[in-house]
């Protein structure tokens, strides 16, 4: 008989709105086993190719079934540094879970029956975490006399500092923001990462010597040749795409309409929510519209609703997406928190022209009806906007969630520093090397918005070139 | 990050303007005039920027004033030499133009008199003559004259009651001077309604200007977007793209209304905790 997948136990959406705590709980060892027994244990596994650091998947689920979790931890290890992060966020059903063969052929992300991989891999994370498994180090004395400067503290940057630390490399971090973990922090709400296993991940960073400097900008502190000339014998760039795009139209200025980025800055990392013990305001509507389709887009719709819940407000939030929610790129996952917790959406919609009071504020948004036409260049069908379909939504506050691009500040301070046309650093595909020596690079600076697992399997693919480059250096 | 100066450069019923000098041998070492900082008085507290007034570099020391208006500056004001803020980070934003333009006039109103400071020095440094014209409310108000003075070629005072030079605005002086002869450059810091009177009635003269805006921010490393201004038909982001800009093009209706979007927030904080 076909076993049923093992659903993840979840807080209940009317008691998880009031609050930022942790919405999936995860499995217990035993809703695990369950789970990893429904493992068809392929002969020739697929999963593993839709994952983009190629965790031996079939390997670790063996392990679980056989209860030596200690073993699949490390199976993990092997190309993942942090199996807690990534079972939380990584978007499974467009990776290993579409790749699992119980997946629907032709199904464009992965079919309810393919293996929770995702849930496994987290209970997998967790566990290491709660029983302080430590990934051996390979300290080789010939690199003691190396540093070498990681700029950036989200994925990439912790990922790559880390492999570096295990070869007994120093490293050095550089943070501009007050906080570490990049978009982990700052980006990702609580309630899908909490704070302890993004801090766990960075003390044990720091427990394995690795120096975290914040509140420094690099390019506007020191240039790139300044740290060299400081004695760094290579630099990894793990910058991030943070500059938010906007819509474009008119009355995009008014108050009360937030790009992604600082309405979810102002209330993860400054912890607006709990305004005014802290100090940051972040204002909400009683009709707030989120603008976009993806993980921020439903990150800030879950956000504002908390935010609403917080306020002794109606929870009124509206998602308005221009195609339709097969095109979504948000985690399926998210798409089905936020309407078990009243999220609304509008689909085949887009926003023309924002209307506002006389004190500046925004009051409506003007909106047009589309249809989708022929697939445009990223496979998606276009939308189409239908004349004379115009309409309007009630609207006090608006979130814009329409995608993230790289951030330009060291870019612009280093202009022998090659990126293309969406500003992204070109670096060689096989060591991630930038078109300046020593200089590498990794993340979404390299490949635009991608995942957190793709920034780590760039950044780890960097910190074998950079350790291949020390050794040679070193003979 | 550490403060080893404090002066209370000025106290009138209440309302104080400071000055604290912070420790921070990288940011002093490469300020430049018109650059900025971010702060966080406490874990707890927001981000807020201020324009460096000085950055020694010899000493590694940098120079903040500002007026205690707000919650923020307020608990800002609160600390004394030998403590430390939470977070401070710069240089930011983008240097001042400084060139030899020839003829500058330099407005500077209320506690925006510090910012134009370090303009100043720079641009008499680069063979500039400068002309300066301070507004303040009254005489108690005005800040940093004897500073200004030595570095300025003429330099003239314009009080609302008349209490110190002349009665009258910034605006009145500089209809005047412009009336008489033909300036290069005027660059302008000051309350909005100051700037953006400036900005008028230099445009009916068409005389560069430029002015640095104030925008609210977050990160301002061009993260969030919060700063966003209009100039010229154009979105820019105060942090990255300024905070300097085209005077006659920056629309200050809007920058007005969007600084304004917390005020009630301001308010309820302010009664609350009383910093």
């Amino acid at each position: 008989m076909k076993k049923e997948p093992v659903k993840v136990k979840e807080v209940p959406a009317q008691l998880r709105v009031g609050n930022f705590q942790e919405v999936v709980k995860g499995y217990s060892e035993e809703e695990a086993l369950l789970e990893a027994a429904r493992c068809l244990q392929c002969k020739n596994p697929v999963c593993s190719s839709g994952c983009p650091v190629g965790i031996d998947i079939k390997q670790f689920i063996y392990h679980i079934r056989q209860k030596d979790y200690k073993a699949a931890y490390f199976t993990i290890r092997e190309k993942n540094n942090f199996p807690s992060i990534c079972g939380r966020v990584c978007p499974a059903e467009y990776q290993c879970r579409k790749a699992c063969v119980l997946t629907k052929k032709g199904s464009p992300f992965a079919s309810e029956e393919a293996i929770n991989i995702h849930f496994l891999e987290r209970f997998v994370g967790d566990y290491g975490k709660n029983n302080k498994l430590d990934v051996k180090t390979e300290k080789e004395e010939k690199f003691s006399k190396f540093k070498v400067a990681v700029v950036g503290s989200g994925p990439a940057g912790l990922c790559c500092a880390g492999e570096l630390a295990r070869k007994g490399i120093k490293v050095d971090i550089f943070e501009s923001l007050h906080k570490t973990g990049g978009v982990l922090r700052y980006g990702i709400p609580p309630f899908r990462l909490p704070w302890d296993v993004l801090d766990f991940e960075i003390d044990y960073l720091k427990k394995s010597g690795v120096n975290i400097i914040t509140n420094f900008l690099v390019g506007k502190a020191k240039t790139i040749k300044e740290l060299f000339s400081q004695g760094y014998s290579a630099v990894f760039l793990g910058l991030g795409a943070g500059v938010p795009s906007f819509l474009g139209i008119k009355g995009e200025n008014l108050c009360n309409i937030y790009s992604v980025n600082e309405f979810l800055t102002r209330v993860n990392l400054m912890s607006a929510y709990k305004f005014p013990e802290f100090h940051t305001p972040v204002n909400i509507g009683k009709n707030v519209l989120v603008v976009g389709g993806g993980n921020t887009a439903m990150d800030a719709a879950r956000v504002a609703l908390r935010m609403q819940k917080i306020k002794g407000l109606p929870l009124n939030t509206m998602v308005i997406y221009r195609r339709t929610e097969i095109e979504m790129p948000a985690r399926r996952l998210e798409i089905e928190h936020a309407r078990e917790e009243g999220i609304k959406f509008e689909f085949l919609v887009q926003p023309k022209e924002f209307i506002g009071d006389q004190e500046g504020f925004v009051k409506k948004l003007i909106c047009l009806r589309s249809k989708l036409g022929e697939p445009d260049s990223s496979g998606r069908r276009r939308p189409i906007i239908i004349e004379g379909s115009e309409f309007e939504l009630d609207c006090d506050l608006c979130v814009i969630a329409v995608g993230l691009k790289a951030n330009q500040i060291l870019i612009n301070a280093t202009p022998e520093l090659k990126t293309d046309k969406y500003s992204d650093v070109i670096v060689d595909p096989e060591t991630m090397e930038s078109s300046i020596k020593e200089v590498f690079a990794g993340g979404d600076i390299v490949g635009g918005e991608g995942t957190v697992i793709e920034a780590m399997g760039m950044a780890k693919k960097a910190a074998r070139a950079i350790i291949d480059r020390l050794s040679k250096k070193g003979e | 990050m550490k403060i080893v100066n404090k002066k209370i450069i000025n106290d009138v019923g209440g309302v104080r303007i400071t000055q604290l000098d912070i420790v921070s041998a990288d940011i002093a070492s490469k300020a430049m005039p018109g650059q900025f900082v971010m702060l966080m008085v406490s874990h707890e507290g927001e981000r807020i920027p201020l324009t460096l007034v000085n950055a020694d570099k010899k000493t590694g020391i940098v120079s903040l004033i500002f007026q205690e208006a707000g919650f923020t500056t307020k608990s800002l004001g609160k600390l004394s030499p030998g403590e430390s803020l939470y977070s401070l980070v710069g240089p930011l934003g983008h240097p001042t133009e400084v060139k030899k333009f020839g003829k500058v006039i330099l407005v500077g109103g209320g506690v925006g008199i510090a910012e134009i400071l370090p303009v100043a020095r720079a641009l008499k440094e680069a063979g500039n003559e400068i002309t300066t014209i301070l507004g303040s409310r009254n005489k108690d108000l005005l800040i940093l004259e004897a500073e200004l003075r030595e570095t300025s070629d003429q330099i003239y005072i314009m009080t609302d009651d008349g209490s110190a030079g002349k009665k009258g605005f910034t605006t009145d002086m500089l209809g005047e001077l412009l009336s008489k002869e033909k300036y290069d450059l005027i660059y302008s810091v000051g309350p909005i309604s100051m700037r953006k009177r400036v900005a008028a009635a230099s445009k009916e003269y068409n005389t560069k200007t430029l002015v640095s805006l104030n925008a609210l921010m977050v990160d301002a490393t061009g993260m969030c977007g919060c700063c966003r201004v209009s100039v010229s038909g154009q979105v820019k982001f105060s942090c990255v793209d300024g905070p300097d800009f085209d005077g006659h093009g920056v629309d200050w209706d809007e920058l007005e209304k969007r600084n304004k979007v917390y005020s009630e927030q301001e308010k309820h904080i302010c009664r609350l905790l009383k910093p």
